[in-house]
C-alpha cells in the first residue's frame, strides 16, 4: 500500500492542519480500458472483496469492476449490519466462519476501520420445540469447532435485562443460545474499505457503468456490452444478488432464484440500552442498537416477487409488534426511517457460488438474506473460483448443479428467523 | 400495501392474500422421461423478471381460493387477474 494513502494517527493530524481539505479520493475514477483480464460485474461488497482478492491472492491485478450505479449503495448499505456463524450444515459453517475469521482480522488488513463489534448474538427460544431446536444447533455448531453456547434463563436476564421474560406474555421467553463472537460492523466500511484497497492493487472502479448485455462467443465469454461501450475479458464473475436472474437471462440461462424486497428499520437515537445482537424465530424479529443509538430491526421477505427497494407494510406492523412483544420499553419509540433491498432466494435459502453453463462465466448469488455477513468468505471463495477456473473446496457444494444432482444445503432454519 | 381486486370477493389488502410465486408451471406429463436437469428446471428455476410477472395468488383469509395475477414486479401495478387454468396473454411472462 502507498505510504501517502495509509491512514494513521499522523495523517489524521498532518489533514487536521489543512481542515480535512486535502484527503485523497479512496480510489480513482478511471477510464474504462479496452480489455482486462477478468471483470467483476456488480460493486457491493461481494463484488468488490472478490475483486479485492482476485488482487491479492491471486495476482490478478488487471481487473474491472463495473457497478450501474455508485458502490455499496445495493444491499450492502441496505442491511441490517449482523455479522455471525452459527449454521446448522457443515457446508454452511465453513463459508461463513470462513467470513467470521476473515472479518475478525478486516479492519488491520485493509487499513481502514470496519468498526467490527463482537458484542454476542442472542436466539430465543419461546417453545419446547424451539429450545430443543437451538440446543441441537448449539451441539451441532461446537463439534464445527465454532462458538457457541445455551444461555440459562438468569444469564439472559443479566445479559438483556430490558427483555420482557415475563411468563404471562403472549409468547413467553423459555430460553436462549448465544454465539459471543457474533455481532455488527459497519456496512458502508466494508464496501469503501474493500474498494480502496482493491483500487490500490490496481483494479479499475468503473461506477455509473451498467452492463447490458454479455459476448458470447462458442458458449465462452469474450466480454461484457455496457453503457460506456464494450469491455473484453476471458473471465467475468456477476455478483449483483437481486439481479442476478436479469443477467443470467441475458447470457441464456435460468435460475432457481426469486427476488424480494427485505426490509429494516431504524429508530430515533437512543442511549444505549441494548449491547448484544437479539434473534426471535417464533415472534419473527432480529434487532440491535447501532453506535448512534438508532434501534436496527428487521425480520423476514416480503412474499411476492419484486425489484422495487421498498418493503410493504404488512411486514413493518409484523416487525414492531414483535419488538414491543419482546420490548415493551420501546413501545413509545419512534420510527425514522425504513426502505428495503431487493434479495435474490434460492429454494434451499443457501448461496450459489461457482461456474456457469457459459465457459468463462462465474456466478456468486442466493445469499438471500444472509450476503452482509458472509462478504468476505464469499469474495475469498468466488475470487479463487474465477482465478482458478476451478470452485475453492469450500464454494464447490454451492454450486448450481446442485439443482440437479438433489444435494441441496437447507438453512431454512439458519437465521434463527422463519423465511 | 398492494390492493388485489379478488375475482370472487373484490378489492382487499395485501394483508388478506397469500403468494404462490410464478404461474404456469405444468406439472410434466411423463416424469419417468425427465434427465435431472430437466426435473431442476420445473422443481427449482424460475421466471423472475424485471418486468410483468404472471404468479398465482390464494385469498387465504376470505374465499381460500386460487387465481392468477399479471403483476408490473417493479411498480407493483396489477396488470390483470384471471382465472386458474385460463392462459397467459402473450405479452406477458
Amino acid at each position: 500500500m502507498k505510504k501517502n494513502k495509509r491512514y494513521s494517527i499522523f495523517s489524521l493530524a498532518r489533514n487536521a492542519r489543512n481542515y480535512h481539505e486535502n484527503w485523497a479520493a479512496a480510489w480513482r475514477s478511471p477510464e474504462p480500458k479496452p480489455s482486462y483480464d477478468a471483470i467483476i460485474v456488480g460493486g457491493g461488497g461481494h463484488g468488490l472483496a472478490t475483486a479485492y482478492y482476485l488482487a491479492k491472492q491471486h495476482g490478478i491485478t488487471n481487473v474491472a469492476l463495473i457497478e450501474k450505479g455508485p458502490i455499496g449503495l445495493g444491499n450492502t448499505g441496505r442491511n441490517t449490519t449482523v455479522i455471525r456463524s452459527n449454521y446448522l450444515w457443515d457446508e454452511s459453517a465453513a463459508i461463513y466462519e470462513l467470513s467470521l475469521k476473515l472479518y475478525e482480522g478486516l479492519s488491520q488488513e485493509l487499513n481502514y476501520n470496519i468498526m467490527l463489534s463482537q458484542r454476542g448474538l442472542v436466539s430465543l427460544a419461546h417453545s419446547q420445540h424451539d429450545l430443543r431446536e437451538i440446543e441441537r444447533r448449539v451441539n451441532a455448531i461446537r463439534l464445527n469447532g465454532i462458538d457457541s453456547e445455551m444461555l440459562s434463563m438468569a444469564e439472559l436476564k443479566q445479559l438483556i435485562p430490558i427483555l420482557n421474560l415475563s411468563p404471562n406474555s403472549r409468547y413467553p421467553v423459555i430460553g436462549a443460545s448465544i454465539q459471543r463472537r457474533g455481532g455488527t460492523a459497519r456496512h458502508d466500511a466494508i464496501a469503501w474499505g474493500y474498494a480502496r484497497a482493491a483500487d490500490d492493487r490496481g483494479v479499475d472502479i468503473l461506477q455509473h457503468t451498467e452492463v447490458t448485455g454479455f459476448r458470447i462467443q462458442g458458449g465462452r465469454v469474450e466480454g461484457v456490452e455496457t453503457t460506456r461501450g464494450f469491455i473484453a475479458a476471458p473471465k467475468v464473475g456477476v455478483a449483483v444478488a437481486g439481479h442476478s436472474s436479469v443477467l443470467a437471462d441475458m447470457a441464456g440461462f435460468r435460475l432457481p432464484i426469486s427476488s424480494h424486497p427485505l426490509q429494516a428499520m431504524v429508530s430515533e437515537p437512543l442511549k444505549p440500552i441494548f449491547n448484544t445482537v437479539l434473534m426471535s424465530a417464533a415472534v419473527h424479529v432480529y434487532l440491535s442498537q447501532s453506535d448512534r443509538g438508532e434501534l436496527v430491526m428487521g425480520a423476514g421477505i416480503d412474499k411476492f416477487n419484486s425489484y422495487a427497494q421498498r418493503g410493504s407494510p404488512p411486514i413493518l406492523e409484523d416487525i414492531l409488534a414483535a419488538t414491543v412483544e419482546l420490548f415493551p420499553i420501546f413501545s413509545r419509540v419512534k420510527m425514522m426511517r425504513q426502505w428495503g433491498g431487493i434479495v435474490d432466494v434460492c429454494p434451499d435459502a443457501s448461496p450459489i457460488v461457482g461456474k456457469t453453463p457459459v465457459s468463462g462465466l462465474y456466478l456468486n448469488c442466493g445469499w438471500g438474506t444472509g450476503g452482509f455477513k458472509s462478504i468476505p468468505g464469499s469474495g475469498f471463495v468466488f475470487a479463487h473460483t474465477i482465478a482458478q477456473d476451478e470452485p475453492h473446496e469450500i464454494a464447490a457444494p454451492f454450486s448450481l448443479e446442485r439443482f440437479s444432482t438433489g444435494a441441496l444445503i437447507d438453512e431454512h432454519g439458519a437465521s434463527g428467523v422463519a423465511h | 400495501m398492494l390492493r388485489i381486486e379478488c375475482p370472487h370477493c373484490g378489492a382487499r389488502d395485501e394483508a388478506e392474500f397469500s403468494c404462490g410465486g410464478e404461474a404456469h408451471i405444468a406439472r410434466p406429463k411423463e416424469p419417468d422421461k425427465l434427465s435431472d436437469a430437466e426435473w431442476a428446471d420445473y422443481l427449482y428455476m424460475r421466471t423472475n423478471p424485471k418486468g410483468i410477472l404472471a404468479e398465482r395468488w390464494c385469498h387465504t383469509f376470505g374465499c381460500r381460493r386460487w387465481f392468477n395475477i399479471e403483476r408490473d414486479t417493479v411498480s407493483h401495478e396489477i396488470l390483470r387477474v384471471y382465472a386458474m387454468g385460463e392462459p397467459r396473454r402473450e405479452s406477458g411472462t
